[in-house]
């Protein structure tokens, strides 16, 4: 358990941050620039003091302002990866790898040299200089020396923001790995909904400088906040969910959605009993009033409307709860709200096409997902 | 040129002897007040500053009367030093070498600064973050990065090292084959009658000093530039 309840101030800037997120696993903070997540990890690394406030990891108090304690960043064994990968330029790959290592506790050993070189493919890098590296071999790197420092908790501040996309495509499998094969807790700083969507098993969402939600990816995606920051094209419910059925012929899948239910997505490639995560974008979701009939569509999840809420334009966003703990998002105009008479309560079904849900590989062997489609034929 | 006089040689001696002891001694104290002058934020920054850079405002005669003033045998602190370790300053090479080593020392922490202002701190807190305190961070990360800085000080300092004349005669006068360097040397033939081929002689072999210290440098320099990867 990482436990946060810091406070600190500087002119025109107040966070103010209560976090209580589950260990291990990968916890995103997510949210705009300047809303204070590089401030708030610098306060969990110690590199930070807060004003007021205790940093608790896994039962370890590191900082707590008023039992003056406050661990020194070198003792607190708290691995940090940079944005801009900090790779100490006059030492090769190597005595960079080598640096944190040769600093741990020995009683402290448990992630040994040769299973990071092989988690991170470092092995080709080892007699390079940092200036010799891509954008995305210097990350590698640097997330090699930080696993090798035998930390008891990794940072990431915008690991990948620095890189392109095809340099970001090459380093996400890794971190993918590191979450699945170590037991180190992470935090990951990110504004890309794609890097949340494919690592995090826990999600803070951040607002000028304080955390407004907390919790799993499905819950956080129904948040209106998270529209801010994704952007509107990219709203819509995120589903936790294991493969359930396979028609290779047919190109579907049928996914168990935790929280029940069952999705019918398009997947070129899955195995039964993966964990997969769901996007299903909320301009993709059609809300019908009675049951659907001589449609091409592949899902007609029934359920009941939760709340209705403004969105941008002439649109609303309709939040409908189609099974205990499951729930997706539907943009339709307001016009259509009106001529449908949809209220809260009312008994819909949301139609969902199976070729516009994108799929996403989640702590499990690598799915492809479809991109999402257009509207319904 | 014929081969130098014993003179000469005792000269060309003295000079390098002294440039060299007195930029190995002043090296860790520049380093300790260029790092106090560019991260500390004590009240006193303002002042040691200034008494840093006091002999490069001040005529170096002057420098060599103040040390007089301070460390002449019958001065509180020459009587201190002769009891306690036997050690005469004035009329002698230390004397000589502490008379340079002050002259030099705001040249060497000014490079030295420099270079420290350029240390990105972040590389700092990335190695404290992989365990490395204070004292080791500053000799695995910090030094290494000033390297080149320090490079350079040190052979400013050496260079100027050489040249040393007003302080170096007040503070230890002109002793030969004691204090003697190769500008007091030129100095004192050039006081002579007819000393003017002496002399000559004198000022090619400072010359050639010079053009051979810069080369050593530049070469010195490439060897710290690729040693840090750039």
């Amino acid at each position: 358990m990482l436990h946060l309840s810091v406070v600190k101030r500087w002119d025109g800037f107040k966070l103010s941050a209560q976090l209580d997120a589950p260990t291990p696993g990968i916890i995103a903070l997510f949210g705009r620039s300047g809303c204070g997540k590089t401030t708030l990890i610098n306060i969990i690394s110690g590199l930070l003091a807060p004003d007021e406030g205790r940093v608790e990891l896994d039962g370890i108090v590191l900082t707590d302002t008023r039992e003056r304690v406050a661990i020194p960043v070198e003792r607190r064994r708290i691995g940090y990866v940079f944005q801009d990968s900090r790779l100490f330029p006059h030492l090769g790959v190597l005595a960079n790898l080598r640096y944190g290592l040769r600093r741990a506790p020995r009683e402290s050993h448990s992630i040994a040299f040769d299973e990071v070189l092989a988690l991170l493919g470092l092995e080709p890098l080892l007699a390079r200089r940092p200036y010799q590296l891509s954008g995305g071999e210097r990350q590698r790197v640097a997330l090699g020396r930080a696993l090798l420092s035998q930390p008891r908790l990794l940072l990431l501040d915008e690991p990948l923001a620095a890189l392109d996309a095809a340099r970001r495509e090459e380093v996400l499998p890794y971190l993918e790995r590191l979450r699945d094969r170590l037991s180190i807790p992470m935090v990951y700083v990110s504004h890309q909904l794609e890097e949340v969507l494919r690592l995090a098993t826990h999600v803070a969402l951040m607002e000028a400088g304080g955390i407004v939600a907390s919790g799993a990816l499905s819950d956080i995606s129904l948040r209106p906040e998270l529209q801010a920051i994704v952007g509107s094209e990219a709203v819509g419910a995120i589903l936790d969910g294991t493969v359930g059925v396979v028609d290779a012929d047919q190109g579907l899948a049928g996914v168990q959605l935790r929280g029940g239910g069952v999705l019918r997505v398009s997947l070129q490639a899955a195995a039964v009993g993966a964990p997969i995560r769901l996007h299903l974008l909320a301009r993709d979701i059609i809300l019908a009033t009675e049951a659907p009939r001589g449609l091409s569509v592949r899902n007609a999840l029934q359920g009941v409307i939760g709340d209705i809420s403004d969105d941008v334009g002439n649109a609303v966003l309709v939040k409908v709860n189609v099974g205990p703990g499951v729930a997706v998002l539907s943009r339709v105009t307001r016009h259509a709200a009106r001529d449908l008479g949809l209220r809260p309560g009312m008994r819909v079904w949301a139609l969902v096409k199976a070729i516009s849900v994108r799929g996403h590989a989640y702590s499990g062997p690598t799915l492809v997902g479809s991109g999402s489609g257009g509207s319904l034929g | 040129m014929p081969a130098l006089s014993p003179a000469e040689l005792d000269a060309l001696r003295l000079s390098l002897e002294i440039a060299l002891r007195s930029v190995a001694y002043s090296l860790p104290l520049a380093v300790l007040v260029a790092y106090l002058l560019a991260r500390s934020r004590f009240p006193g920054t303002l002042a040691l500053d200034a008494l840093v850079h006091l002999p490069l405002v001040l005529p170096p005669v002057a420098v060599g009367y103040l040390l007089l003033v301070c460390l002449d045998t019958q001065s509180p602190a020459g009587r201190w030093l002769q009891a306690q370790f036997g050690i005469q300053l004035p009329f002698s090479t230390g004397g000589a070498t502490l008379a340079t080593a002050v002259m030099t020392f705001p040249l060497m922490v000014r490079a030295i600064r420099l270079a420290l202002d350029s240390v990105d701190r972040g590389l700092e807190a990335a190695a404290r973050t992989l365990g490395a305190g204070p004292f080791d961070r500053f000799f695995s990360i910090t030094l290494p990065l000033m390297l080149p800085g320090v490079v350079a000080g040190l052979l400013t300092a050496f260079a100027a090292g050489l040249g040393q004349f007003g302080a170096v005669i007040t503070f230890a006068s002109n002793v030969p084959g004691v204090t003697r360097t190769l500008p007091l040397a030129l100095y004192t033939v050039l006081q002579e009658p007819g000393g003017e081929a002496a002399a000559m002689r004198l000022a090619v072999l400072s010359i050639v000093l010079g053009l051979f210290g810069l080369v050593l440098a530049e070469l010195l320099a490439r060897r710290v530039y690729r040693l840090l990867g750039r």
